[in-house]
């Protein structure tokens, strides 16, 4: 199914905040807005919440630290007992290092998985370029047009009249 | 943008010199109790009176005195000298956040002259009773009590020249940190970017000068109280107890400040930046902790691994409720606490966790010194809280002076439009 959307080209990144904040003010979404680099405070004006991620970050650190500590307690201790160094068989000093390598490794790979999981990237995975100059030196902001929406003037000058140098209309399969 | 004065109102700089005096009444207090029989005390609560009496004599009220004038000042000299550090490195990385809060740590300086006559009296009158390399019969080789360990590092452990390496640390220290001041204060009136690479190039010489003072200095102040004692980590880690109180009071003011009217451009974002500081580095100095602790625990030489066994079995135990308490509070709570992104951009969390760090590294500093002087005879009484009391008077009174002496915002830095604009 085919989607369309208005692309509202800006090269300001000042322009742009004020863009957006006005015209969510009016009550219009915006599907995305994109840009060459990130933008101090685009994530306020666009509404996006906060990432959840550090709380798997916690949990995956919790799991590691957790997991660590228990395989050398077990190993050392209950399934192979070794006297290392004439310490004791369950010598906590001696566990700290690999507890705090596998509480950061754990801790960050939960990290990566979940954020590939979240945002659906994978090999197969197809992106819609908008505008290739959002790659370059422009920003791109995409309102979706609802269906059944004909005239576009209505969102032209919306566009317009926020400082956009430029709109287009993109037809995009789903 | 405007200049922004600091005023110290008569009644705060009464409540500093109240705190003064209430910590000179402990103190009297406190030595009055303890001439008038505190060993007999120590004693009887040991269970072996006359044989313990025999082996060792009740440190004497001026040794703790001496001792905790000792640890009191390299504790509040390490917190003062951070503010020059702290400046230096912001200057050297071209940092642009900072500018904002950035007179609290040059004001905290203001107590290195106090620091270092303060170093220097109580290392000549009262050198014999915290160093025990002082001893002149350790040097000679037909007393009963020569000790050829200690004799073997007079080159560097002297009195003269320690005396001098004291007396170059402070000169250098204060002359730096009032170039750097000059350098600031004639920007606020001038404008233009001379002030501004000049003061890095100040600073670039400054942090050199600093790696080598700071870690010496350390060796000279706590080390050299455990004499045959030696660890190669000891500088760091004296370094990363300084640094983590310094960022702590620097916190701390900056919250005050704010609390009071004051650096109303200080926002959140100023605080969530100093905020990752104080998380940062107080795991940085359980990193350095847990680095010393580990060797010397796993290989177990008598020779090294005393150190440990003093602070935590030996000296009856005396101080191993310490030892741990010093982890809890320096490691386990700012590392929980302000761990979230909330908390480091909340005043109240920051609070709580600056002012238990700067307590908690008072104890890591006590935990240093007390073990190798005055042995099972420390303790935490009036003369502690006392001493304390008097030097976070003094040294309020000067950091506040110092405060009060410039604007609170730089108001000609070239960065300072990107501070009141950060964002994190």
């Amino acid at each position: 199914m085919n989607k369309k959307f208005v692309l509202g080209i800006y090269d300001d990144e000042d322009v742009l905040l004020t863009a957006i904040e006005n015209i969510r003010a009016a009550g219009t979404k915006i599907y995305d807005v994109f840009s060459p680099y990130p933008v101090h405070g685009i994530d306020d004006v666009l509404g996006i919440k906060r990432s959840r991620l550090p709380i798997v970050a916690f949990f995956g650190g919790l799991f590691g630290m957790s997991f660590a500590l228990w395989m050398q307690i077990w190993m050392m201790g209950f399934d192979w007992p070794m006297i290392i160094g004439g310490k004791p068989h369950i010598a906590l000093p001696s566990f700290i290092p690999v507890t705090f390598e596998l509480t950061v490794l754990v801790s960050a790979f939960s990290m990566v998985i979940t954020f590939f999981i979240v945002s659906k990237l994978k090999p197969s995975l197809k992106v819609n370029v908008f505008d290739k100059r959002s790659t370059d030196d422009k920003f791109v902001m995409a309102i979706e047009v609802k269906d059944g929406v004909t005239n576009m003037t209505a969102l032209n000058d919306l566009l317009r009249s926020n400082g956009a140098i430029e709109v287009n209309e993109k037809e995009v399969v789903k | 943008m405007t200049e922004e004065r600091l005023i110290i109102s008569r009644k705060t700089n009464n409540k500093f010199f109240l705190m003064i005096a209430v910590g000179v009444v402990l103190l009297i207090a406190g030595i009055i109790f303890m001439a008038a029989g505190g060993g007999a005390e120590h004693h009887a609560e040991g269970g072996h009176g006359e044989a313990a009496a025999a082996g060792h004599e009740a440190a004497s009220w001026t040794k703790r005195l001496f001792v905790n004038l000792w640890l009191n000042n390299v504790y509040f000299t390490g917190i003062a000298l951070i503010g020059t550090f702290f400046v230096a490195v912001q200057y050297v990385a071209y940092a642009g956040w900072s500018v904002l809060i950035k007179r609290i740590p040059m004001a905290l300086n203001y107590y290195l002259p106090v620091g270092g006559v303060v170093m220097l009296l109580v290392f000549l009158f009262g050198g014999h009773d915290i160093f025990h390399w002082t001893h002149e019969y350790l040097y000679d080789v037909n007393h009963p009590e020569y000790d050829p360990i200690i004799a073997g590092k007079s080159g560097y452990l002297n009195f003269w020249f320690f005396v001098i390496r004291m007396i170059i640390y402070f000169a250098l220290w204060i002359g730096f940190s009032m170039w750097l001041r000059k350098e600031s204060m004639n920007e606020d009136l001038n404008g233009g970017t001379n002030y501004y690479h000049k003061s890095i190039r100040i600073s670039a010489i400054f942090l050199v000068i600093f790696g080598i003072t700071s870690s010496t200095s350390a060796w000279d102040w706590v080390l050299s109280i455990d004499t045959h004692w030696f660890s190669t980590m000891f500088g760091w880690y004296v370094f990363a107890s300084w640094w983590v109180s310094g960022l702590a009071a620097i916190t701390l003011t900056v919250i005050i400040l704010k609390q009071n009217g004051y650096l109303k451009m200080v926002n959140s974002n100023h605080l969530h930046d100093l905020g990752k500081f104080v998380f940062a580095f107080s795991i940085f100095w359980t990193y350095i902790w847990f680095s010393q602790f580990l060797l010397y625990w796993y290989a177990n030489i008598p020779e090294e691994s005393i150190y440990f066994i003093e602070r935590l079995g030996g000296n009856e135990g005396h101080f191993a409720w310490i030892f741990f308490m010093n982890l809890v509070v320096n490691f386990v709570l700012p590392f929980l606490v302000l761990m979230t992104r909330d908390a480091k951009r909340q005043m109240i969390m920051l609070k709580i966790v600056t002012i238990a760090i700067l307590i908690g590294h008072w104890f890591d500093f006590y935990l240093m010194m007390m073990p190798g002087t005055l042995r099972t005879d420390a303790g935490l009484g009036f003369i502690e809280i006392g001493t304390a009391l008097i030097f976070l008077g003094v040294f309020l009174l000067t950091f506040t002076k110092g405060l009060t002496k410039t604007s609170l915002v730089p108001v000609n830095h070239p960065f300072l439009e990107e501070s009141v604009h950060h964002h994190v």
